[in-house]
């Protein structure tokens, strides 16, 4: 099973041009439907969920309808063949990652994974004294979990805060890592401002020995080479639904020393070794917090989904989205009452362009797109104190994936354009 | 231009005109009852606080009247203008009466854009059934509906005799 895809595939990194992505586009047949009568239907929010291309659907629906069995139990034919392909697919989007199979922990998602992750520090102890940094820019399911483990456990949660730019502000960082915390979580990339945080900077910084270092990867792996052995954390957290692949299905990378050193979070089946009526020992890592039944044919898609970012390169999706950012950052710069919650140049950001539309509601500027069947994402995007930090409540996010076309930035700016006029804000 | 249709149907000038310039907003100094709801998908908020007449427990609810109603929040141009429709239509009304306004108004909510078939339900609606384009847009149903899930807590709290103020976490704004 460690029929690993090349890392490179394509053809010596030539520029993902408008032709190959209009090819790619018909592997994703939701594109091609119309929404609101008639209208052509423009994706732009991929970064609350990615469209699955055609290979990863038909890779379910084989595994589902010819090899679908549970894993890591029973010996029959059909679950040793589901096993296999379980395991298979760990190898492989662990090598997509740049993790070892052993250090790719199964979750239902980002937001199992950083709650796997609460649960087995404070397994392995966390108490009053210690002190839990996060940042301003979390998205809720990297706050909410280490805010609860403050409260269970008397831990002290402190943040690094966001500047007026949309970036981290690191000037607290070297007092925070001076009063050695024992978490350290952040973002890799918001999915609010679109800045990507300077990892090199933040786990560079010697934070002491008891520090483990939580990544909220959600943002990256669907838009650029994320390799974790490099990144300088010890726990990942990631979602297939965010790379093109399945719902339901995701992973916390860890390293092996890491992995090794915290407790269980979950109980149950498939994490025990021996169980008796008052004790169980539990299984080493990545198993001992893979309790339950798991996502198996998930896993599979998941697998489908690196194979197909892999043939493309994500070096060419980072270049091509980059060029997209940068031309959706000039057109909304052009459009008056029109202001980017986030940093304005395409240095160190991704394609999720978060605006504030003066003196129209997002839900409102929203509603005014789809209807001319442009999807995009109005709310908080599950980050509240980060649009607290940048003075609003709630935004317009344009989110941008390796299908979204010039086109397509064309037709947001200009329908942004129309939105002030039609609610009759001057 | 079905979409735009759409839109205009959405966003009726009175919803519109109900937005821009809001009816009851503006807290008062008292109150019997104060609710405060969130919409959990975007952050918009009403804080809601009423006065009533005749409460006193086990007080028949027709004869509870609401005297005074006040609230400040901040939401999209449906959620605004829906408090400030709910504000006018249930002033002075007993809280039988806003009770069954409540149902006619999350029966026109649940109508999937055929709106009501009861006249009679129209019309004690009046302004408020320009809504009924919402019922198109099941994410939006809850933007029409924040001011009366407010009402109707504020109330229940009111007729308990808890005028006690709603409990916000630390830190909001």
């Amino acid at each position: 099973m460690t029929d690993l895809p090349p890392r490179v595939a394509h053809d010596g990194g030539a520029r993902l041009g408008c032709d190959e992505v209009a090819r790619l586009r018909a592997d994703f047949p939701v594109l091609g439907r119309c929404v609101r009568d008639g209208k052509p239907l423009i994706y732009l929010d991929s970064a609350a969920t990615t469209q699955r291309p055609r290979s990863v659907i038909d890779a379910v629906r084989e595994f589902d309808l010819g090899s679908y069995a549970a894993v890591h139990r029973g010996a029959h034919a059909l679950a040793e063949e589901a096993t296999l392909a379980f395991e298979g697919a760990r190898t492989s989007v662990a090598a997509f990652l740049g993790a070892e199979p052993g250090e790719l922990v199964v979750t239902t998602g980002t937001t199992g994974a950083i709650n796997t992750a609460a649960f087995a520090i404070e397994s392995a102890g966390v108490g009053v004294g210690d002190l839990i940094v996060v940042t301003e820019a979390e998205h809720h399911s990297n706050l909410v979990p280490w805010q609860r483990l403050a409260s269970r456990t008397g831990a002290e949660l402190a943040w690094i805060p966001v500047g007026e730019d949309g970036r981290l502000d690191l000037g607290v960082v070297d007092d925070l890592a001076a009063r050695r915390p024992r978490v350290v979580a952040v973002t890799g990339a918001s999915n609010v401002t679109g800045a990507c945080t300077d990892l090199a900077a933040l786990g560079g910084v010697d934070w002491g020995p008891r520090a483990i270092r939580v990544l909220d990867a959600a943002q990256m792996p669907g838009h650029g080479v994320v390799c974790f052995r490099d990144l300088g954390f010890d726990l990942a957290a990631v979602s297939a639904h965010k790379m093109y692949g399945p719902t339901g299905v995701g992973a916390l990378l860890g390293s092996q020393s890491v992995l090794e050193q915290l407790g269980p979070a979950w109980t149950g089946g498939s994490m025990v070794e021996m169980v008796t009526m008052t004790q169980a020992t539990f299984q080493p890592p990545p198993q001992r917090f893979e309790a339950g039944t798991q996502p198996v044919s998930q896993m599979v898609g998941w697998a489908a989904a690196v194979r197909y970012l892999t043939a493309i390169g994500m070096d060419r999706i980072a270049a091509r989205e980059a060029e997209l950012t940068a031309r959706l950052l000039e057109g909304v710069g052009g459009v008056a009452g029109v202001r980017v919650l986030g940093p304005l140049d395409t240095r160190d950001r991704s394609g999720v362009v978060s605006l504030d539309v003066s003196g129209v509601h997002p839900h409102d500027v929203g509603q005014f797109l789809d209807s001319l069947g442009i999807a995009v994402r109005v709310g908080h995007h599950c980050a509240q104190p980060v649009h607290r930090a940048l003075g609003v409540h709630a935004s317009t996010r344009v989110s941008l994936g390796l299908y979204s076309t010039k086109a397509e930035v064309d037709a947001v700016v200009k329908a942004l354009a129309q939105v002030r006029p039609f609610f009759g804000v001057a | 231009m079905g979409s735009a249709g759409g839109m205009e149907q959405l966003y009726q000038q009175l919803i519109m005109d109900h937005a821009k310039d809001p009816s009851h907003k503006g807290l008062g100094e008292s109150f019997d009852g104060e609710s405060f709801q969130v919409n959990p998908m975007c952050g918009d908020q009403v804080r809601l606080q009423v006065q009533l007449r005749g409460q006193t427990p086990g007080q028949a609810s027709d004869a509870i009247v609401l005297n005074g109603l006040a609230w400040d929040g901040r939401g999209c141009s449906i959620s605004q203008a829906s408090v400030s429709m709910m504000s006018e239509l249930v002033a002075g009304r007993s809280a039988r009466e806003i009770a069954r306004l409540e149902e006619t108004f999350m029966a026109l909510m649940r109508s999937r854009g055929e709106g009501l078939t009861d006249p009679e339900e129209e019309e004690a609606l009046g302004d408020a059934l320009a809504f009924e384009g919402v019922s198109r847009y099941p994410a939006r149903i809850k933007c029409a509906l924040l001011g009366w899930m407010a009402l109707k807590d504020a109330l229940a709290k009111a007729e308990v005799g808890d005028a006690s103020p709603a409990a916000i976490p630390e830190g909001w704004e």
